[in-house]
């Protein structure tokens, strides 16, 4: 496997032997590349069985068939809810002539050399990238396991291969029917190599691709048998929990841990550079010893820093900083005409996935062992060789299943972590983080801070388009190598620098500033789409309002020659009603558009104010082309999950710090959507033989846009800074107070004036 | 000695009084389809039976469940409409990464035991205390409506 990077691209050029595709890349796919060089999908060195001690039939690094007639499909992407395990062994299955529900699915252990995911160059699932990289190589794989065992078939009949047929892992010999099984055929199949160029079905073949095929990990998700990292139990297992210094680069002084260690259960008190933890039998006396902890921290330079502060500092450098450009076309200096400009402000966000971070590791002077949940399953090896000292080929990752992952488990922090308390101890350790922890040390959403701006012919149509962020890059923090030749995260300009609208002179720059003192941050569903995606989509919503259009006949209008945007725009004004009879004062209807990830939608939201600035979803319509659809059950539930992340971020969530620690700590300050506050969604597929676009972020994407357009749609106000201000849309101001001091109070991020 | 009643089990268990409920199936009995999220009673991971009502086992000390019939997800398919509800989730495939599932699962079989036939806002008020960051919720209002009346209203997944 090759893989040509040309910055100045917008594509990749990705060299499988058997295919070439060209994928649009993004952020996240840019993040990866330089990190594990080259990477190879296609082959396995060891030949076409397993290895000395497991004779399967293994013609690749994906597909296992014993003689048993047992079939294991290996996954090199994790599964984190997003459906990736169905689809990739959807995939596999079809070329396999196998049904989903005879094969079992394996993680994939820590393998760069096998499992790299060549769009993110590195074993890792991220970036809506697992259907677009399996798409081909998966099918490749299946497809030759398949000719490999029809072949052994065909020579033990002395007949031609082309005359066998396959049904759910039985070959037919046509004419005669006779009939052999898979399992009795892998051994010889072993024997034989792999087809240089595996043939692929027509589509209109497929049994299994396009249809709601029911996922293969979801038995065990309804009667509680299946798995988390957090359920993993190993004998002579201890539990331990931890509190990290409250303020990001500070350092444990002392604790005192006296009252700790009387309590009944706690078995060792931890100390890391940066943090205690309380090793107990059970949590509940791991927590109970750490609540009973006095402890000193030394804060460190960051004991000052808040969010206050670090928004007055985007602002302060998005006027004096050096931009850094994104993308330029024709020349916006050379333009006049009525000019509109806006500037928006989104906050800092934590993941508060579902299951907390947790890590269960066992080091011994041999080796080291690791039971967790991650995207990242070979960093989990780096970093576990950097604490231990320890060859990589003693360390041994095992993946779990994944309460979510949203992007917080592409970071191996807690399993160093993890690794630095176990190896203080020569039992098995699983660590796991409060609820409380998990918040005040995630690896935080960056904030942003954007001026935008167009200047409009007579017809109200953008001739020029500048949009310049500001904030801080993910990227060089976590692949310095893979910025750009002129500094550029492109992450920070994916969506703004391509807009599905025609703009004759564009200029979309940067200005970078750092999170000062070390504050971590990191991936967040959707990237940097998430982000831009809002400006721009809001900020178009603001044109059509100033130049008095309705937003759809604006985007009609601006829209040029993109036929995939137009489709989606159109199916959504249909199945939504869109400005078909009158809405109830303070109902509004809005609209966001976008290509998210390689694919189209269009997504149109509801909402009712209330008199004291209550924002209440009604219903909303998403329509989709993501290309050929591999399963289109998983497409619908990632967009309406999507969109209900993205909409839980707008509503509520916002990371504030104050005196170098984040203020938020649980649920009920870092608040998240509930059933009850859940319209209905409907997802509308616009049918594409394309090939397979991105689609587990796509909706969070939109959410955010559609939402606040629906706002300004009802109550005529703009909003321009996340997470919605209710006191902003309030008609009564005192029915806003006694209903603020009911609730939980929405957080205060340094707002616009 | 802590006497508990346990999936129609009796069961001994030697924990401090204090500790939750949660601590004490996970960390001490192994029934790990019970989830730990957030400690607090905000999110219903946690949730399982106590005499056929859902309650939040992250925070209710072991020794409030003495006397008492416990009922986790591990128990919860002994009964028809434990089956009923878990096959509607399938059917209609609410999960996606599953770690709240189970609880969501608990909650909308207590529901459904106090009331077969549920409206949308006895959805709401029964489920509101389960979060699902993978936003499920479409999914599980429909679940709990197929559980309730068989009536397919979505298309099933193909098993």
């Amino acid at each position: 496997m090759m893989l040509r990077v040309d910055p100045a691209q917008e594509e990749i050029e990705l060299q499988n032997p058997m295919r070439r595709e060209w994928l649009k890349r993004g952020g996240l796919v840019v993040a990866f590349m330089w990190l594990g060089g080259v990477s190879r999908v296609w082959g396995f060195p060891e030949g076409t069985r397993l290895n000395a001690d497991d004779p399967r039939f293994a013609p690749n690094a994906f597909v296992r068939v014993g003689s048993d007639g047992s079939i294991q499909l290996v996954m090199p992407c994790i599964e984190m809810g997003q459906g990736a395990y169905t689809g990739q062994a959807t995939l596999l299955a079809e070329e396999l002539d196998v049904g989903l529900d005879q094969i079992t699915v394996e993680h994939a252990p820590a393998n760069r050399k096998l499992y790299a995911n060549p769009l993110l160059g590195d074993q890792a699932t991220g970036g809506s990238t697992t259907i677009r990289f399996c798409w081909t190589s998966l099918r490749d794989a299946g497809a030759a396991a398949r000719s490999m065992l029809v072949a052994a078939a065909a020579q033990r009949w002395k007949v031609d291969a082309s005359q066998c047929t396959v049904t759910r892992g039985v070959v037919t010999h046509t004419s005669s029917g006779r009939t052999l099984r898979y399992g009795e055929l892998a051994n010889a199949a072993a024997n034989l190599a792999p087809p240089a160029k595996p043939v692929l079905k027509d589509p209109k073949d497929f049994q299994l691709i396009g249809k709601p095929m029911r996922r293969v990990d979801t038995p065990g998700k309804v009667d509680g048998t299946l798995p988390f990292g957090i359920d993993i139990r190993v004998p002579g297992m201890k539990v331990a929990t931890v509190r990290a210094c409250p303020t990001f680069g500070g350092t444990l002084a002392s604790v005192d841990d006296t009252r700790a260690r009387a309590i009944p259960g706690v078995l060792k008190v931890v100390r890391l550079d940066n943090a205690v933890a309380v090793i107990g039998e059970h949590f509940w006396a791991a927590k109970k010893g750490l609540d009973a902890l006095t402890i000193q921290w030394n804060l460190g330079a960051g004991r000052d820093f808040s969010t206050e502060q670090l928004f007055k500092d985007l602002a302060d450098a998005s006027e004096h900083g050096t931009p850094i450009l994104g993308r330029e076309v024709g020349n916006v200096d050379k333009v006049s005409g009525k000019v509109v400009s806006a500037t928006y402000q989104l906050p800092l966000l934590a993941h508060a996935t579902m299951e907390p971070i947790n890590a269960t590791v066992h080091v011994r002077p041999d080796g080291c062992d690791i039971w967790v949940g991650t995207q990242v399953p070979a960093r989990c090896v780096d970093v576990a060789m950097r604490v231990t000292g320890l060859p990589a080929e003693r360390i041994q990752v095992h993946n779990q299943y994944m309460g979510g992952g949203f992007g917080r488990r592409l970071f191996e922090d807690s399993v160093g972590q993890a690794v630095g308390i176990a190896r203080q101890v020569d039992y098995p350790v699983k660590v796991i983080w409060t609820r409380e922890e998990d918040i005040a040390q995630d690896r935080y959403r960056p904030a942003y801070y954007d001026r935008i701006s167009a200047t409009l012919d007579d017809q109200g149509r953008p001739l020029a388009w500048t949009d310049r962020t500001t904030g801080a890059s993910v990227l060089a923090t976590f692949a310095p190598p893979a910025m750009g030749k002129n500094g550029l995260d492109s992450d920070l300009v994916e969506c703004a620098a391509e807009l599905p609208y025609e703009v004759p002179n564009l200029r979309v720059d940067w200005v970078r500033h750092d999170m000062p003192n070390g504050v971590p941050i990191g991936w967040w569903r959707g990237v940097g789409p998430t982000h831009n995606v809002f400006v721009v989509e809001s900020f178009v919503d603001e044109l059509a309002h100033t130049v008095g259009k309705d937003p759809v006949e604006y985007r009609r209008a601006i829209l040029g020659d993109n036929p995939r945007a137009k489709a989606v725009l159109e199916l959504a004004v249909e199945k939504s009603g869109w400005g078909k009879g009158d809405m109830p004062a303070r109902h509004g209807r809005g609209m966001a558009l976008a290509a998210p990830f390689g694919s189209y939608l269009c997504v149109v939201t509801d909402v009712e104010v209330s008199p004291q600035g209550e924002v209440m979803l009604r219903r909303a319509v998403a329509v989709v082309d993501c290309g050929t659809v591999v399963n289109p059950n998983t497409v619908e539930a990632q967009v309406q999950g999507g969109l209900v992340f993205g909409w839980s971020a707008a509503m509520y969530s916002g990371i504030t710090l104050k005196n170098g620690a984040v203020e938020q700590r649980n649920f009920n300050d870092y608040r998240v959507l509930r059933l009850n506050q859940t319209p209905p969604i409907e997802v509308y597929l616009v049918p594409s033989k394309e090939s397979p676009g991105g689609i587990g972020e796509t909706g969070t994407v939109m959410a955010m846009p559609s939402l606040t357009n629906a706002i300004f749609a009802a109550t005529g106000v703009r909003l321009r800074t996340l997470p919605i201000d209710r006191s902003a849309l309030a008609q009564n101001k005192d029915a806003l107070k006694s209903v603020l001091s009911a609730t939980s109070s929405a957080s205060s991020t340094g707002r616009l004036a | 000695m802590i006497a508990l009643s346990i999936n129609g089990q009796d069961t001994q268990v030697d924990v401090p009084d204090d500790m939750p409920l949660l601590w004490v199936l996970r960390d001490v009995l192994g029934l790990n389809g019970t989830k730990f999220g957030c400690g607090m009673a905000q999110c219903g991971a946690c949730t399982v039976h106590l005499d056929g009502e859902a309650v939040r086992s992250c925070v209710l000390p072991v020794t409030g469940a003495v006397g008492k019939k416990i009922t986790t997800i591990e128990g919860l398919s002994a009964t028809d409409l434990g089956k009923r509800v878990q096959q509607a989730w399938l059917g209609i495939e609410v999960a996606q990464c599953g770690y709240c599932q189970t609880g969501q699962i608990m909650s909308a079989a207590a529901l459904l035991t106090q009331k077969p036939t549920p409206t949308d806002e006895d959805i709401d008020t029964a489920m509101s205390g389960n979060l699902c960051r993978c936003g499920t919720y479409v999914r599980i209002r429909a679940a709990i409506k197929q559980a309730a009346t068989g009536q397919i209203t979505l298309p099933q997944t193909i098993a």
